[in-house]
């Protein structure tokens, strides 16, 4: 149970009724993106050859396979707070908009699943 | 009744009307480099998952990498990508209330284009130096 007076909690929500969370969460998530994506376009190019066995090597360390989930996680929050944004701006009929979004969280939740499976694997491998 | 009704109201001008600015090109080039990477990002997951999936998987995804096509459609994402990245530090400024007059944030939107340009071919450029031999 929530103390806060039934005023308080809508004060500031806007017709949206959920207040500066997206936007607050698009950002964070830029930052976070900023220190990750880096990150990775710089692990890239270190990386030498482009080997099966380099590359598997590579994603099958500790850190880096920690900041590939990381980085897919953040990156596919990123894209599904941005590309909901515009659906709800270009997307005008109700039903088109609710089935456009609801198939855009649809995809991108299974894109990380697929991903993060894909990293965890590799780090822990499996029975061939 | 109704067209009176309409006509009264001030309108704000339509997009057609609007002179065109390139500050409005980067802004918009803002959403279309992020829509691209969304569409990008099943390519980087298919790349993760052919790693996963064993050396045979992986030299399929890398022929498909390799096509001169899919190569394009690569050089496009690095753009978005740093694009997206130099116009985000943009807006995350702005955001913090600094680089807010017209003059700077000409010159930020300038410099974030530039240095897009500027570094998918620098990174092109160390990709090509490094990988000379891979493709051959």
């Amino acid at each position: 149970m929530s103390l806060r007076s039934p005023l308080g909690r809508v004060l500031g929500l806007g017709a949206a009724k959920e207040g500066v969370q997206h936007w607050w969460h698009q950002r964070v998530s830029a930052v976070a993106l900023i220190l990750l994506a880096t990150w990775f376009v710089l692990s890239l190019l270190t990386l030498g050859e482009l080997s099966y066995e380099n590359v598997h090597a590579w994603m099958a360390r500790p850190v880096n396979a920690t900041f590939l989930v990381l980085l897919v996680i953040t990156v596919l929050y990123h894209s599904q707070l941005g590309v909901q944004v515009v659906i709800e701006d270009y997307l005008a009929r109700k039903g088109v908009k609710v089935a456009s979004l609801i198939a855009s969280q649809f995809i991108h939740i299974a894109l990380g699943a697929l991903a993060v499976i894909a990293v965890l694997r590799t780090v822990f491998g499996a029975a061939a | 009744m109704q067209s009176h009704s309409r006509s009264a109201r001030p309108l704000s001008p339509h997009l057609q009307i609007y002179r065109w600015q390139y500050t409005m090109t980067l802004s918009i080039l803002h959403r279309i480099t992020g829509c691209a990477m969304s569409v990008g990002l099943v390519l980087f997951v298919y790349w993760l998952l052919s790693i996963a999936d064993g050396p045979q998987s992986y030299e399929r995804a890398m022929t498909f990498f390799a096509h001169p096509l899919v190569r394009v459609l690569l050089v496009g994402f690095s753009f978005a990508f740093f694009y997206h990245l130099a116009n985000g530090i943009r807006h995350l400024v702005w955001d913090m209330g600094y680089g807010l007059e017209r003059r700077e944030a000409r010159t930020s939107g300038w410099v974030a284009f530039l240095s897009a340009v500027a570094v998918t071919i620098l990174f092109w450029i160390v990709v090509a130096v490094r990988h000379t031999g891979d493709i051959a």
